[in-house]
């Protein structure tokens, strides 16, 4: 392992795209992601990548879309309101089973919102995105070097799964710098081996491919439906990641995801100083939500907490995983509000903390 | 023990490049650290911030409203953070550019004429590193080798003429007693 150096959250993410073999970059920009794109510009040149800043969020999603269809890795980034001009392409690469990777660093919204980090695009990205029965995987990262790490396993599960991995992020994430380090391998831009779907050259040696999401025939889609929940159900045994701390004794377990998951951890610690049982509770993949280990974390809790940045999106699923068997309560920042760790103790003393 | 401190000034004083180079410090001291920029608006002419913690253990928020060290170079943000330092904590105060003193006497000020000292000796633009200098003596941060690895680490390839101009800087805000 090299030296650590200090990075960006955005420019950790982007060299840890680079090493997982991503070739093309489409994108424009929006703060507080532009270092993404900013940094690739650079870099992509120099290590036989295609770095192309789009005309718009939606040409950047449709150029994904090609690019992916000839079984090149290729990722796009954006921020809150990007992403939602981006809904109909994602939709479209799910239901052509096309593999790639999205990046959103959160910001405040609805609308054009604000600036500063937020997490109020909980719903929007898990459940889909844009329209129709599918699920894409999203993965949150908590930290710098999280954000590197996870880019790797979103381009790993969108190939194995051959659907769309986003890393959601935020805005705090993105633009912090902490030490990350990279191993020494040399960078190996990926192609199209082992992807016999992909629709590229082939010299007349074997049948064309078609990439398309039209099926005019309702049990022809219906079928591809159905095969396509049999993947997300592998995908959600199999895939679920979270990390918990000192939940086995907690009384209250304090669940949060992303950066977030920082500011209730350290308020976790002060309860835990001051004699408060308290846990903390960190899924990592926000889909497939981590049913199991949440069951698990909360069995001798007597409440549950869910702090987020935004009104209250992943409470609901966390009422949903554990079937409301725990009182759930909720603490909230939002608009670009960051939640204080002070505030995050107060409500768990609110909440009997102290009892 | 965690150092927690919070840069401020205007844009193009170089705020997030003295926040840089303490994150980096404390890094090559072997310490866990986070540094976290304004990124608004403020960033373009108005003033600029910059929270940087350097702790022994693994850091929650990197977001700094309770500094234990202040570094300020600029009236506006004098007063909008003088009062936010943790009890026992420091100020170091660029005297040249900030009207006016503090009355709070349980915490540390240090008027440091940062901006004066740099002009007088030939480090135009260098007021920053006189202060991180100054911040680094203070809480016993001084191993040379260690602050001029970051220093090196922070100046990029083109601009490494500049290394002992910087070096310079750092060591007079070290020296500066008062």
């Amino acid at each position: 392992m090299a030296e650590k150096s200090l990075m960006k959250g955005n420019e950790a993410l982007a060299e840890a795209a680079l090493r997982a073999g991503c070739k093309c970059f489409f994108g424009y920009p929006i703060t507080p992601q532009t270092e993404i794109a900013a940094y690739l510009s650079k870099r992509m040149p120099k290590v036989g990548g295609v770095f192309l800043q789009a005309e718009s969020e939606v040409a950047a999603i449709n150029m994904v879309y090609g690019c992916a269809g000839s079984g090149i890795r290729c990722m796009t980034s954006s921020s809150s309101p990007g992403i939602s001009l981006k809904s109909e392409g994602i939709s479209y690469i799910a239901g052509a089973d096309l593999p790639c990777v999205i990046i959103d660093v959160m910001r405040g919204g609805p609308g054009l919102g604000g600036i500063q980090p937020s997490q109020a695009d909980y719903y929007q990205i898990t459940k889909g995105v844009g329209h129709g029965d599918y699920h894409i995987i999203v993965l949150a990262p908590s930290t710098v070097q999280e954000m590197a790490d996870c880019v790797t396993r979103a381009f790993d599960l969108a190939d194995k799964y051959r659907m769309p991995a986003v890393v959601l992020a935020d805005g705090l994430l993105g633009q912090m710098m902490e030490p990350v380090a990279f191993d020494d391998a040399e960078i190996v831009m990926s192609d199209a081996s082992n992807k016999p779907w992909a629709a590229n050259g082939h010299g007349n040696k074997r049948k064309h491919n078609i990439i398309n999401s039209l099926y005019l025939q309702a049990p022809e889609l219906e079928q591809t439906i159905r095969d396509r929940y049999q993947r997300y159900a592998e995908i959600e045994k199999t895939e679920t990641k979270a990390v918990a701390d000192y939940c086995d004794d907690a009384d209250i377990v304090v669940v949060a995801y992303g950066s977030t998951a920082r500011l209730a951890k350290s308020a976790v610690d002060e309860a835990r100083k001051q004699g408060i049982k308290a846990g903390a509770f960190r899924p990592v993949t926000l889909y497939p939500f981590p049913v199991n280990e949440i069951n698990a974390a909360v069995k001798n809790a007597k409440k549950v907490l869910v702090v987020e940045m935004s009104m209250g999106q992943m409470v609901d699923d966390v009422k949903l995983a554990i079937n409301c068997s725990k009182p759930v309560e909720f603490f909230g920042r939002t608009g670009g509000v960051i939640p204080a760790p002070a505030e995050i103790l107060a409500k768990i003393k609110e909440m009997g903390g102290n009892d | 023990m965690t150092n927690e401190f919070l840069l401020a000034g205007f844009g193009g004083q170089g705020i997030l490049f003295a926040g840089k180079l303490l994150a980096y410090v404390g890094l090559y001291a072997g310490k866990e650290v986070s540094w976290l920029p304004s990124y608004g608006p403020e960033m373009r002419g108005g003033t600029c911030n910059c929270s940087v913690t350097v702790s022994d253990l693994p850091i929650g928020s990197p977001l700094i409203l309770n500094p234990t060290q202040l570094l300020v170079m600029n009236t506006p943000s004098f007063d909008k953070f003088i009062g936010a330092v943790k009890p026992d904590g420091m100020a170091f105060i660029d005297s040249t550019l900030v009207e006016g003193t503090s009355d709070r006497t349980d915490i540390k000020c240090f008027y440091v004429p940062a901006t004066g000292l740099a002009n007088e000796n030939g480090l135009k633009g260098m007021a920053n590193i006189i202060l991180a200098g100054k911040l680094l003596k203070e809480i016993g941060l001084t191993d040379e080798a260690v602050i001029e690895k970051a220093m090196k680490k922070c100046i990029p390839p083109k601009k490494a003429d500049k290394l002992e101009s910087n070096m310079k800087a750092l060591r007079l805000g070290m020296d500066y007693e008062g």
